[in-house]
């Protein structure tokens, strides 16, 4: 159809992370296609939150570049190293969306005010059309109900989908999904899933996501990267990765997660 | 008109003075809240209603009312209570009646934090009231809490110049002597105010320094 | 129409009563946006502004309320600022509790989760409407109860300003007991209304608690 590939919409070259003495990212290379789905495993320690993190500029980077939709998130130089002015990193979050391990819903509002008020108070939304919009959202992932509950009322599963909804609602062009289950109780995972599952079949949105859940991401990854030590070891197709990993750290890493299942 | 500081220097030294009255008036007025502060805490846990709840009114009562005016009342009915007619006595006692409802709160919540576990131990082993207090509850209680009676110190410490309401010659009252015979106010309140500040920053570190201390396991 | 004993003191320090709740109210208001701006002052990123809002904690907390109070009113004239008793005296209070106060604010603030700062900046929210929109909101339950502690604080520094002749309640209840020498029936029923001052301060305080509360868990920080 069209000639010219389309750009990268997340692109990461040679990125250098260190927290103290310790070089969480190493030299990262990734690339992320518009509309592609992205499942990022390793060990704990291996960076893959951080990789979210750095996307969003909630850290800032020791050397290298990151790329968002063709900008640097880090133009300018500053004590030799990377950094930009905060109107610059708004601009960039604004094309990214993440859903938190923790959930981070704002206690002090409703469920329908915790999806509204970021539409009206950045993107400027008149509070009906943001409201249209937020029940719109929490319908489609099964909160229809639940609109004018408080956080604290609901449960763990319950808050992690409001906050996809609220996620969602800026309208982003890339979601990360930092182990968006991993604080659940067991018998809550399916339903956070389901809506991701939901997302991707129903949108042609950007997934970047962070999970432990194999089967999951064997179901849902255009492409699975396999990272340990800060650096990307190998990445493929889930068939690929998870049937014929070529790598002994991959092999081992999940021969680990298969016994501890 | 500006700061005089060559009249500034002069008066530094009568000043200096009255800072040790101050010092005084704080160390007896919070030895008296110390060991006031301790019999409310304990009263209060009694489990004679009759002894507790007045204990308790009465804490509650001189918490929440104006230290000044205690100041005033103790002053003047002194007399008929056979104390001396001397204002630092009637002040250093009101000091210490007021800084002892707080002292209270503070023994109550040190004791609280001993676990329920050391009384039941000195029960079995029979110790008597009076030794499981002063051998058991309390070594355990007091020293987590020594930094917030610090504090309550510091903030005694800055409450003496309400002396100056009964002529006791603290800072305050010595600042105002001298402004009203050289008609001279801006050296002396300021010179007053920076010796507060000198001594409570001093003091308050002293007592961030009893927090580390008292942090570290024992 | 004849009062009995003690009632019949009532009336002279009525007036001294109004006085006194003119200058908590006062007092308070001002002490509000001190510590407001205090406490913002000292987690702020521009560290000439913490610096200001540091110092402005540290000489009001670290002296005496009444040494400010007679700096105000017998000093500050020699400067050229002349003040009178009542305007001195809410500015020191108002002064003086905000720095307290505003150790408060800084603490509640400092308490907010971090996770709240990040998935309001994953939102693209700005620095000011992180602030007012999700941090304050959620410092602002756990401030209450210091800072009803501290409305109590001021409203019983409110008799300091007898020093400097205000005609508050304590100033009257001097003035009554010259004229009288019914020392212990005054200084008693002085002493019980502003015992029943404070409790009710302590009862709209709670009462704020209980509003604000209303759906939430204290947003994580009890």
């Amino acid at each position: 159809m069209s000639g010219r590939p389309d750009p990268p919409v997340i692109r990461l070259e040679g990125v250098v992370k260190r927290f103290g003495e310790l070089r969480v990212l190493d030299g990262l290379d990734l690339e992320v296609a518009r509309s592609e789905r992205v499942a990022l495993i390793g060990p704990s320690g291996s960076g893959k939150s951080t990789i979210l993190r750095v996307l969003m500029a909630l850290e800032t980077i020791d050397a290298g570049r990151v790329e968002i939709d063709g900008v640097d998130l880090w133009p300018a130089r500053r004590n030799g190293g990377p950094w930009a002015d905060e109107a610059h990193l708004r601009r960039c979050r604004a094309k990214v969306g993440m859903v938190f391990q923790h959930f981070n819903l704002f206690p002090h509002m409703s469920v329908l005010r915790n999806v509204t008020e970021a539409p009206v108070q950045v993107l400027g939304l008149s509070r009906r059309e943001a409201d249209e919009r937020a029940r719109e959202l929490l319908d489609r992932v099964g909160l229809a109900d639940k609109v004018d509950a408080h956080p604290a009322q609901l449960s763990g599963g319950q808050k992690q989908r409001v906050a996809i909804a609220r996620a969602l609602a800026m309208e982003p062009e890339v979601m990360l999904f930092d182990e968006v289950t991993s604080a659940l109780d067991p018998e809550l995972v399916g339903e956070v899933l389901a809506v991701l599952r939901r997302l991707a079949r129903e949108s042609r949105m950007t997934m970047l996501i962070v999970t432990h859940q194999m089967h999951f991401a064997r179901d849902i990854a255009d492409r699975v990267v396999f990272l340990d030590g800060g650096r990307v070891v190998e990445q493929g197709p889930p068939e690929e990765i998870f049937s014929r990993p070529r790598h002994e750290r991959t092999r081992a890493f999940l021969q680990r997660l298969l016994e501890a299942e | 008109m500006t700061f005089d500081w060559r009249f500034a220097w002069e008066i530094l030294p009568e000043l200096l003075r009255a800072l040790v009255v101050t010092l005084q008036a704080t160390g007896l007025g919070m030895a008296l809240a110390l060991a006031l502060g301790l019999v409310w805490a304990v009263l209060r846990r009694s489990r004679r209603r009759l002894v507790a709840l007045p204990a308790t009114g009465l804490v509650e009562f001189v918490r929440s009312t104006p230290l000044l005016v205690q100041i005033y009342f103790l002053f003047y009915v002194a007399p008929s209570l056979g104390l001396s007619a001397s204002p630092l006595v009637s002040g250093v006692f009101a000091l210490g009646l007021h800084y002892s409802a707080y002292t209270a709160e503070v023994y109550r919540a040190g004791i609280e934090g001993v676990p329920k576990g050391q009384w039941e131990a000195a029960i079995a082993l029979n110790l008597g009231r009076w030794r499981t207090w002063r051998a058991i509850v309390l070594p355990q209680a007091i020293p987590p809490v020594i930094p917030a009676l610090g504090n309550y110190l510091v903030a005694m410490f800055k409450d003496t110049p309400m002396l100056a309401a009964i002529t006791v010659l603290e800072l305050l009252q010595t600042a105002k002597l001298i402004g009203a015979e050289t008609f001279r106010y801006l050296e002396p309140l300021t010179l007053v105010g920076a010796i507060f500040l000198a001594v409570s920053l001093l003091a308050v570190r002293l007592v961030r320094r009893l927090e580390t201390l008292s942090e570290r396991p024992a | 129409m004849e009062l009995p004993a003690p009632a019949d003191l009532l009336p002279p320090l009525l007036g001294g009563v109004w006085v006194t709740v003119r200058l908590t109210v006062g007092g308070a208001a001002l002490a509000a946006v001190a510590a407001l701006a205090g406490g913002l002052g000292r987690v702020a990123d521009n560290a000439a502004v913490r610096a200001a809002a540091t110092a402005y904690v540290e000489v009001f907390r670290g002296t005496s309320a009444l040494v400010q109070l007679f700096w105000f009113y017998f000093a500050l004239p020699l400067l050229g600022v002349e003040l009178g008793a009542m305007t001195a005296g809410i500015l020191v209070l108002g002064l003086n509790t905000g720095s307290y106060g505003a150790e408060v604010v800084r603490g509640a603030i400092r308490a907010v989760p971090r996770g709240q700062y990040e998935a309001a900046a994953a939102l693209s929210f700005s620095r000011r409407q992180t602030m007012w929109r999700v941090v304050l909101p959620q410092a602002a339950l756990a401030m209450v109860p210091p800072l009803g502690n501290l409305l109590i604080e001021l409203l019983k520094n409110t008799a300091l300003v007898s020093m400097i002749t205000l005609h508050d309640l304590t100033f009257r209840a001097q003035l009554l007991r010259s004229e009288t020498l019914r020392t212990v029936e005054i200084f008693g029923l002085v002493l019980v209304l502003y015992f029943l001052l404070a409790q009710a301060l302590a009862l709209g305080t709670r009462g704020l608690e209980r509003r604000l509360a209303l759906g939430r868990d204290y947003g994580g920080l009890r």
